[in-house]
């Protein structure tokens, strides 16, 4: 009896390593479908002229690497601008453009500029949801009298468009969760 | 009346033979399962009038026997199964009968003392009773341990329940279910225990990593799950149960039903089902907690009086809400959120159960036989077989948001050959070997990085334990294990990291491939573990009884210690572990003073743990991502102590009123960084009056009140982010604990015999009873909601 118990604990023991052993290939890398690696906003002047472009690109996301971002140069005083967001997932090949989700869901995201001190610019939303309320994918930004100051972008999932001051553009009540936060130093010349 | 009919007996003896007839048989009638002695138990020899009882030890003596003659010896006990030996007798002879116990359960069942055998001998057991059981059937397994001194839990909300044991938790706690080691991705601090509170039969907790059979690793303490013990007779019973609950507005239904047999065949099933909509604080209503839960389980067996076979499968599936206030991005959404006397999401109650939430599915499937060899020892086999899928789901854009962003299936294959030895009275010895091989497969489908990456585990251990009873006072007891660990995995890791942690210059030979942003690498970890326990009990006399016990653990690091790297969404923290960890060992010396009395009784449990290697997290900068500013929280090996003393007493007043006491005290220290530790439960102590009334339907009520200190000894993990919103630097304080809090639960009972064999019993119970707005330091979800508020529980129980 006790010579069978342990012919049954090899028999079983060996079954179970024989039966698990067998090569797997080695794993394929996860492809990363949400991620926003990059937010570039582009701002027209409404009367023609270069275009600005403000960028964001952070390749491994929530990784060592930091964000690099850019201005490609100062705003002029007295313009307005048409402003449009893009966000990419560059992760991909090709990039996918996550822009497009967003507008999808358009009543669930929200954009604020967020103006610093000392930086005298106005925005005004551009664009409107299903329900009427702003998406902020497309914004004009008016640089007032020459200044500068940190410009703020956020877009927030799932905020409450109908909290108070929200659909104007002001973050304090909104709630949500953060998509992407990026800061621009800005100078109106 | 048998006693009399016993001493009649013996008082009309006659010598039936002349010649050779005056020889004696004598010896003990002992109990098969634990090796008790069985007072009361009568001998009778058969074709002779000769018979006999034993005495208050079990011993025995049969005079008059003819030489060179065999009898045929029938031992009867009132809780036993008659058997009948052949005995030849040669000369004066010494001999030991051994009986099998039967359990004299059928409705209501207590189980106490020899039904189940004690894990270790050296160190006090501690039980969660069956009406402590049946009270949190609503609840989970870990909210009924934390009824017990010395256990508190980790909580996730009210649905993610995790039992700590003297200040640990997750890894540092071995859960047995059924025999079965639990599998069930127990690293994760949000990952509470798969267990259906509903089906367990008795509930165990061993404060010490001395249960060497189980593991060596237990540097916090051993959970053990059993199921009902099923009598070796004819009979069929069953139990159902309803409960349901004003809080959550939800129910739990539990039924469970035995048929055994004469010859020692039975079956057992049961079934549990749990649902429950959005909880409630004292105040406001906590989004998204709602949770949903579905048990089976079949046990088929033979159990023989040497021999017995017992095939057993379990399901468990649960569904739990995590509170939507509770799911952020980054520091500056963490700010709102803890300046935030209320959550930042309350909507109106429902049953829905929304992203996030997590979905686990755990099967478990066992085999297992013993033999008994006659003055040798018990001989057993087992594999098992567990499943444990998880699922985690976020709250996602696009086409991905009915995806889950964690799918992780753990595999689970194990053997264990054990080996009990009963060849000697006063010497038990055990010991054993065990393979394990596991699988974690991480589907990459999810469109998220790896939290867990792929792994093979291979495991091996054997061990010995011996118990030795000196003498009516002493016992000792004395252990050793060793376990290999062998990982293999398959990771991915992003470049920036592995070339920052210098992994490239340290561990170039494991690169397999580089993707750019990413290296794919194939680590093989090796990990020799020895763990050891050695104790003693000391008994001053029948009430008085002294326990000490030293425990040396060993634990290999877990996957998420060695491999996380990356956001976890959960804490909205980036989790980085390291690759280069050893394995834990821990020390620990505690001691019991035990008063055991029927009138008063009380128990002091100091102890001192000291672990070497312990792994801890802690934060250690700001990472600034293009989702926004995230604390990196890093893990890291230190030397840490952890004091305590829990306190138990309970004393009875008259025959209708006692009452019990609880103390736990436990405090833990960084001893390199000279830090108190991160989430060490504060003091608290539990005082309950209880008033039984039999004669009327068996009424029972109690009054509990539960009080918790603050935590006063805590590190300061604070830190700092910019807001630009305010243009202003914000303190966000992730470390002041909760103030103190003061619970009032009260519960009841009454009896009422509905047919010959059928008991129903009712049950009143409310907890929270003022209905406190209160928040827990072991509540994940304290940054963000109060606790529960008041709950109306009843509880329909019906036996038949």
């Amino acid at each position: 009896m006790k010579k069978q118990f342990f012919i049954y604990t090899i028999l079983i023991l060996s079954l179970v390593f024989t039966g698990c052993s067998d090569d797997d290939p080695a794993p394929e890398p996860v492809n990363e479908e949400e991620v926003i690696t990059t937010m570039t906003v582009r701002l027209t002047p409404s009367g023609g002229g270069s275009e600005i472009t403000l960028k964001t690109v952070d390749m491994d996301g929530d990784g060592d690497g930091e964000a690099i971002v850019t201005v490609s140069g100062p705003l002029s005083a007295g313009t307005t601008y048409d402003g449009i967001i893009e966000l990419l997932n560059e992760t991909e090949t090709p990039a996918e453009d996550i822009t497009e989700e967003v507008e999808e869901e358009a009543d669930e995201h929200q954009f604020f500029y967020t103006i610093g001190t000392g930086l005298d610019v106005t925005t005004t939303y551009d664009d409107e949801d299903g329900y009427g309320d702003p998406i902020g994918v497309e914004f004009t930004l008016t640089a007032n009298t020459a200044s500068s100051g940190d410009l703020t972008f956020t877009l927030r999932h799932e905020p409450n468009k109908s909290a108070d001051g929200v659909a104007d553009g002001d973050i304090t009540n909104a709630g949500g969760e953060t998509d992407i936060t990026e800061t621009f130093p800005i100078v109106v010349e | 009346m048998r006693k009399h009919a016993v001493v009649l007996l013996l008082s009309s003896q006659l010598i039936v033979h002349s010649q050779n007839c005056n020889y004696t048989i004598s010896g003990k009638v002992i109990d098969l399962h634990d090796g008790s002695l069985l007072s009361g138990a009568t001998l009778v020899v058969s074709e002779t009038e000769l018979a006999t009882q034993t005495t208050l030890d079990g011993v025995y003596t049969l005079s008059n026997l003819c030489n060179n003659t065999t009898y045929k010896i029938k031992v009867l006990h009132s809780s036993c199964q008659t058997k009948i030996f052949s005995v030849k007798v040669t000369g004066h002879m010494k001999r030991d009968f051994r009986l099998e116990h039967h359990l004299e359960e059928l409705n209501e069942i207590i189980l106490e003392g020899k039904a189940y055998e004690n894990t270790t001998k050296t160190v006090l057991e501690n039980n969660v009773s069956k009406e402590t059981l049946e009270r949190f059937s609503t609840g989970s397994m870990g909210d009924a341990l934390s009824s017990l001194s010395g256990v508190t839990s980790l909580n996730k909300g009210n649905g993610i329940v995790k039992p700590i044991i003297n200040g640990l938790h997750s890894s540092r706690l071995v859960i047995i279910n059924n025999d079965v080691r639990m599998q069930d991705q127990e690293w994760g601090v949000e990952h509470a225990p798969n267990i259906d509170i509903n089906s367990i039969g008795r509930l165990t907790l061993v404060k010490s990593a001395g249960a060497l059979q189980f593991g060596g690793d237990a540097v916090g303490g051993v959970i053990i799950v059993e199921g009902q013990k099923v009598p070796v007779k004819d009979s069929l019973y069953g139990k159902t149960l309803v409960s349901a609950a004003s809080n959550g507005r939800g129910a739990i239904m539990s039924s469970h039903l035995t048929k055994s047999f004469e010859n020692g065949y039975y079956a057992t099933v049961h079934g549990s089902l749990k649902r429950f909509g959005d909880f409630e604080a004292a105040h406001y209503n906590l989004t998204n907690t709602g949770l949903a839960e579905r048990n089976a389980s079949l046990r088929l067996g033979l159990n023989r009086f040497n021999h017995g076979l017992e095939a057993y499968y379990s399901f468990f599936n649960n569904e739990i809400g995590i509170l939507r206030a509770s799911h952020l991005h980054g520091a500056a959404d963490q700010v709102r959120a803890l300046s935030s006397n209320t959550p930042l999401i309350v909507n109106d109650f429902d049953y829905q159960i929304g992203a996030p939430k997590q979905q686990v599915t755990h099967h478990l499937a066992r085999i297992k036989g013993f033999k008994k060899f006659e003055n040798f020892g018990k001989l057993s086999l087992q594999y098992d077989y567990q499943q444990n899928n998880r699922l985690e789901f976020d709250i996602r854009r696009g086409d991905d948001k009915d995806k889950a962003a964690l799918d992780l299936k753990l595999d689970t294959h194990t053997v264990l050959l054990d080996f009990d030895s009963n060849s000697n009275n006063a010497i038990h010895l055990k010991s054993g070997l065990m393979a394990r091989y596991q699988n974690n497969f991480a589907n990459p489908e999810t469109g998220v990085r790896r939290l867990i990456p792929d792994y093979k585990k291979y495991d091996l251990g054997l061990y010995l334990i011996g118990d030795y009873k000196v003498n009516d006072q002493w016992q000792i007891e004395a252990g050793a294990r060793f376990d290999y660990v062998h990982m293999d995995v398959y990771k991915f890791y992003r470049t920036s990291f592995w070339e920052n942690r210098n992994y490239d210059e340290l561990y170039p030979n494991i690169v397999i491939e580089d993707l750019g942003t990413q290296v794919l690498t194939n680590p093989n970890l090796k990990f020799n573990n020895g763990s050891a326990t050695l104790g003693a009990k000391y008994s001053f006399n029948e009430d008085y009884h002294l326990f000490f016990n030293y425990a040396l653990a060993s634990r290999a690091p877990n996957p998420s210690e060695l491999f996380s790297e990356g956001l976890h969404h959960s804490g909205a923290r980036i989790e980085l572990g390291d690759l280069s960890f050893k394995s834990e060992i821990g020390h620990k010396i505690s001691a019991t003073l035990q008063r055991d009395h029927e009138s008063s009784s009380f128990s002091l449990n100091p102890y001192i743990n000291t672990i070497s290697n312990y792994v801890i997290i802690e934060p250690t900068s700001v990472r600034e991502t293009i989702r926004g500013n995230f604390q990196v929280w890093e893990y890291r090996q230190t030397q840490a102590q952890l004091i305590g003393i829990d306190v138990d007493a309970a004393y009875k007043y008259n025959e209708h009123i006692s009452s019990t006491h609880q103390l736990s005290v436990v405090k833990g220290y960084d001893r390199k960084k000279d830090l108190p530790l991160i989430s060490m439960p504060p003091i608290s102590t539990r005082n309950e009056i209880k008033f039984t009334y039999p004669r009327f339907h068996n009424l029972k009520m109690e009054l509990q009140s539960q009080y918790v200190f603050a935590q006063n000894e805590y590190p300061n993990n604070n830190f700092e982010v910019y807001i630009p919103e305010t243009e202003s630097t914000e303190t966000v304080d992730i470390s002041t604990p909760p103030s103190a809090y003061h619970l009032l639960n009260f519960n009841s009972s009454i009896e009422f015999k509905i047919a010959k064999k059928s008991l129903l019993t009712v049950g009143l119970g409310i907890t929270n009873i003022t209905n406190t707005s209160y928040r827990n330091y072991l509540n994940l979800q304290r940054f963000y909601a109060d606790d529960l508020g008041r709950n109306f529980l009843l509880n329909l129980k019906l036996n038949y």
